[in-house]
């Protein structure tokens, strides 16, 4: 049967032109830049203002995506732990801004001279938000839960970043033991000497839950999580909002504000739409063309996360031509990284030297650069025996990470430079998941990746991504698989000595030879960007992902 | 009449199972492993493999289906391999979003879809029959989630008339029994809370309802067009009844019949659109959850999640067969 039967085609004409003509006026109308708002910021603000007169002082932050756990050793997502940080407290903590430690949960610490046994005094007088007295029975509590799988609570899930930290669990744990000293002073045992301990301790997967709540039903506590925090945890609807109160009893003084609600509004344009809005006061997770559209708003601040990641395009040299130097110095020298930084990063990048960010202790630029030069770089091919290039592939990213918000925009510059001097990249990519999988086996020929740090230590850029240790497959961390001796003994040595300054030395060491292999093509670190209302005063985004945020003010 | 009815429902139970057999196997056909989700970035092979054998995903994928099979005949659908908490819960928690807006959006589709059909119908070949009609076309032909934004940038950007993301604005704490926050709110009568959750169901009702309301708008409209021309019509108008009788006692309900077919049909794709619609407006409900739990590879989640996805597509189905057999005397006998 025909739906449009007996119809004059002047008439659909004319319907037809008035029906776009609206719709065009109506994106037209969306188009035209922001009205400035009503001193109350609209309607919907004039609205809440009645709803709540004088009510608690709430601060809405916008994000991409829901909590998966509130149990601090489960989750390995950021989402998580942004809200962990505000319920929990660690032994230490990262200082505001840095990725140095300070005390916490724990007010004082001594590591013996070979970094195998460090004892911490603990505050005194701190509550667990459901009356639990935290002590040193508490502390070991926790991590025994952690690294026993024998352990009547060792449930709740896979407990990945524990294994990930300290090397497994019972026997393959380098925590061998934790004593309890006195109620306030807890004794660490390590199997071997671990430079970094500390560093690893102020991570948030390591915050301290109430026994109590642990033992009522270890795997309740992600759903209900009970720590010392600044903030308890009230609500959480799924997939919708996660809200907390002020812990009025908190040991670092009293929030200045009363309510902190978590929105996931996963859409970007939605989430930048809703801070316009009014809908949220804070959103991060924000697109290199939205911060231009948010930069000329008046009523927006931006706060910028200092680097703790970095993006780079890695050699596979177990493949030819790559195992050779000359092709690798080559490919560094025909790509104007400065370039794709000014244009892809949107003004969040800063161009790397090497793989450690610049914030990062033992970080140096005194090690050998790869200026763009597509003249050397043709010269180099042709002392490598391709003086005519050669065919290869370029593997890209499917999905935006921190240290690489554009990976596809990315990898077809990356692919121009190259066809410049001669080598002719396809670009191959994959979905994320499948793509780590066959990086880490080492398929691919060149590949883009990146790495966000987990505690601030250069141990855990260099040793992670560039030891012989971890070129191994299916999941190996070094995608280059870079096998270089001399290098793993700086790295090894450099995990033994609790000195940070001596330390520091061999992990200049290790640059200048990094630097001087080229397993990569160092790319980027990027900053991440926050926006917030103006008038919010006293955030300070820290490197390693997360902050608490008991100390910032509302207007 | 019963007979029918029997054959009808005893259709279900093959249907569902070879939904589980698809979903189950579908799922893992897709490149990637949960467990290499789960443990992130940088995981060692051992601690993937432990976490591969902890989840059973070790196991044979013959033994791994009778296991999930034994659990939906038990009502247990696993856990989410991410939260660990077992799907039926994380299911619970977000379908009622999806179950108001699904509602909401029907009964805009249904009621606004019919009236203008008749209009239509009725005044056919004026303008004001062209102009719904071209909306309609547009309303089919819009892809939900562009007029989800534009929408959005109009009325809750430019406008500020509604709220741009969500279902109730966090702010207003509220604390409900179910999580039926729209029906609960009026029912309880809690209108600050039940007013702010209506405000927010607008716009996104509206984007889902765009398609559906366009077809049934055109179906009606032809169909009555259809029925106009029957003979028993001009009886009636012959019998001098005024055109008002005639349309709504006379025509409807012979018109409407292939309109509840699509309205049925409609209710299943509804599901799908959802998924868009709650992915433009931050609707927490089982589709966008659903997504992405297909990104982590958390195969029980996906699995449960179609799996009641689909049911619903077969008993929407079910009751509209049977409403048809009640329509329409000529089905049950046949």
């Amino acid at each position: 049967m025909s739906l449009f039967h007996r119809r004059s085609r002047v008439g659909w004409l004319t319907a037809g032109a008035v029906a776009l003509g609206l719709l065009v006026s109506a994106c037209g109308g969306a188009k035209q830049p922001q009205t400035p708002p009503a001193q109350q910021g609209g309607q919907q603000a004039a609205q809440q203002e009645q709803a709540k007169p004088a009510g608690p002082k709430t601060l809405v932050w916008g994000r991409g995506g829901d909590t998966v756990s509130l149990d601090p050793i489960q989750p390995t997502d950021g989402e998580s732990f942004k809200v962990i940080n505000q319920i929990y407290d660690t032994l230490v903590r990262y200082k505001a801004g840095k990725t140095e430690v300070e005390p916490a949960l724990a007010t004082d610490w001594q590591a013996s001279p070979d970094a195998k046994e460090w004892t911490f005094s603990l505050r005194q007088g701190v509550k667990f938000h459901d009356g639990t007295e935290f002590d040193a029975e508490a502390v070991k509590f926790n991590f025994d839960r952690w690294r026993d799988t024998k352990n009547p609570y060792h449930k709740g899930g896979e407990f990945a970043y524990y294994s990930y930290m300290f090397g497994g669990f019972d026997d393959k744990s380098v925590i061998q033991d934790v004593q309890v000293v006195d109620k306030y002073k807890v004794k660490f045992t390590l199997k071997r000497p671990l430079a970094y301990f500390l560093q690893n301790l102020a991570m948030p997967m390591f915050s301290i839950a109430s026994p109590t709540a642990i033992k009522a039903d270890p795997e309740a506590l992600g759903q209900k999580p009970v720590g010392t925090g600044a903030y308890k945890f009230v609500d959480w609807k799924k997939g919708e909002s996660i809200t907390l109160e002020a812990n009025p009893d908190y040991w670092g003084g009293k929030p200045k504000i009363d309510r902190i609600i978590y929105r996931s509004i996963p859409d970007n344009n939605a989430r930048l739409l809703a801070l316009q809005s009014g809908d949220i006061d804070v959103m991060d997770g924000v697109e290199p063309n939205q911060l231009q559209v948010i930069q000329s708003d008046d009523r927006f601040q931006v706060a910028l996360r200092p680097a703790m990641n970095v993006g780079y395009l890695a050699f596979n040299m177990d493949k030819k031509p790559f195992d050779n130097p000359l092709v690798r110095k080559a490919i560094n020298h025909a790509i104007d990284k400065k370039a794709i930084v000014e244009t892809l990063y949107a003004g969040l990048g800063q161009v790397a030297v090497t793989p450690l960010p610049p914030s990062m202790w033992g970080w140096t630029d005194d090690v050998t650069q790869y200026p763009y030069d597509p003249q050397k770089a043709k010269q180099l091919l042709a002392q490598a025996g391709f003086p005519n290039g050669f065919k290869t592939q370029l593997w890209a990213m499917p999905v935006p990470r921190p240290y690489m918000p554009q990976p596809e925009k990315i990898a077809q510059a990356i692919q121009g430079y190259l066809k410049e001097v001669g080598i002719e990249a396809e670009i191959v990519t994959y979905e994320w998941a499948t793509y780590l999988e066959k990086t880490g086996m080492g398929e691919h020929t060149m590949a883009l990746l990146g790495w966000v740090g987990d505690n601030g230590d250069p141990d855990n850029f260099l040793y992670v991504l560039l030891d012989k240790d971890n070129a191994k497959g299916p999941d190996a961390g070094n995608i280059a698989f870079y096998r270089n001796d001399q290098l793993h003994e700086l790295l090894v040595q450099a995990q033994e000595i609790p000195d940070q300054s001596r330390r520091a030395e061999l992990y200049v060491r290790a640059q200048k030879i990094i630097a001087e292999d080229a397993p990569w093509v160092v790319l980027a670190h990027a900053q991440e960007p926050i926006v917030m209302k103006k008038g919010i005063q006293g955030y300070v985004p820290n490197p390693t992902g997360s902050e608490p945020l008991y100390q910032i003010t509302l207007p | 009449m019963w007979r029918y009815v029997a054959r009808r429902v005893g259709l279900v139970i093959p249907t569902a199972l070879g939904i589980l057999v698809a979903v189950f196997f579908l799922i893992r056909l897709i490149p990637g492993d949960p467990a290499r989700v789960i443990a992130g970035e940088r995981a060692t092979t051992e601690q993937v493999e432990a976490i591969r054998h902890e989840l059973g995903l070790d196991q044979p994928l013959p033994v791994q289906f009778w296991r999930f099979l034994g659990g939906v005949l038990q009502g247990d659908l696993g856990k989410s391999i991410q939260s660990k908490v077992p799907v039926v819960e994380e299911l619970l928690d977000r379908y009622p979003a999806t179950i108001e807006l699904t509602l909401a959006a029907m009964l805009l589709a249904t009621v606004v879809g019919v009236l203008v059909g008749i209009i239509s119908a009725v005044y056919r070949n004026t303008l004001l029959d062209w102009g719904s009609m071209t909306l309609a076309l547009l309303g089919v032909s819009m892809p939900v989630f562009w007029l989800g934004l534009v929408l959005l940038m109009v009325f809750a950007v430019d406008l500020r008339w509604l709220p741009a993301a969500g279902r109730v604005d966090p702010r207003l704490g509220w604390r409900g029994a179910t999580d039926f926050v729209f029906f609960e709110m009026l029912l309880r009568g809690q209108w600050t809370v039940f007013v702010d959750a209506f405000r927010h169901l607008v716009l996104p009702a509206v984007a889902l309802a765009s398609i559906p309301l366009s077809i049934i708008a055109r179906m009606t409209r032809s169909t009555i067009l259809e029925v106009l021309g029957l003979d028993y019509v001009r009886t009636a108008r012959a019998k001098g009844l005024s055109e008002r009788v005639v349309i709504f006692k006379h025509v409807l309900r012979n018109a409407l019949l292939p309109v509840v077919t699509i309205t049925g049909l409609e209710v299943g794709l509804l599901l799908g659109g959802a998924v868009l619609t709650e992915t433009v407006f931050s609707w927490p409900g089982i589709g966008r959850y659903i997504v992405l739990a297909i990104y982590a590879r958390d195969y029980p989640v996906v699995q449960g999640g179609i799996l009641l996805i689909a049911l619903a597509f077969v008993v929407v189905n079910l009751v509209v067969d049977l409403l048809y057999a009640v329509i329409d005397p000529r089905i049950r006998y046949a």
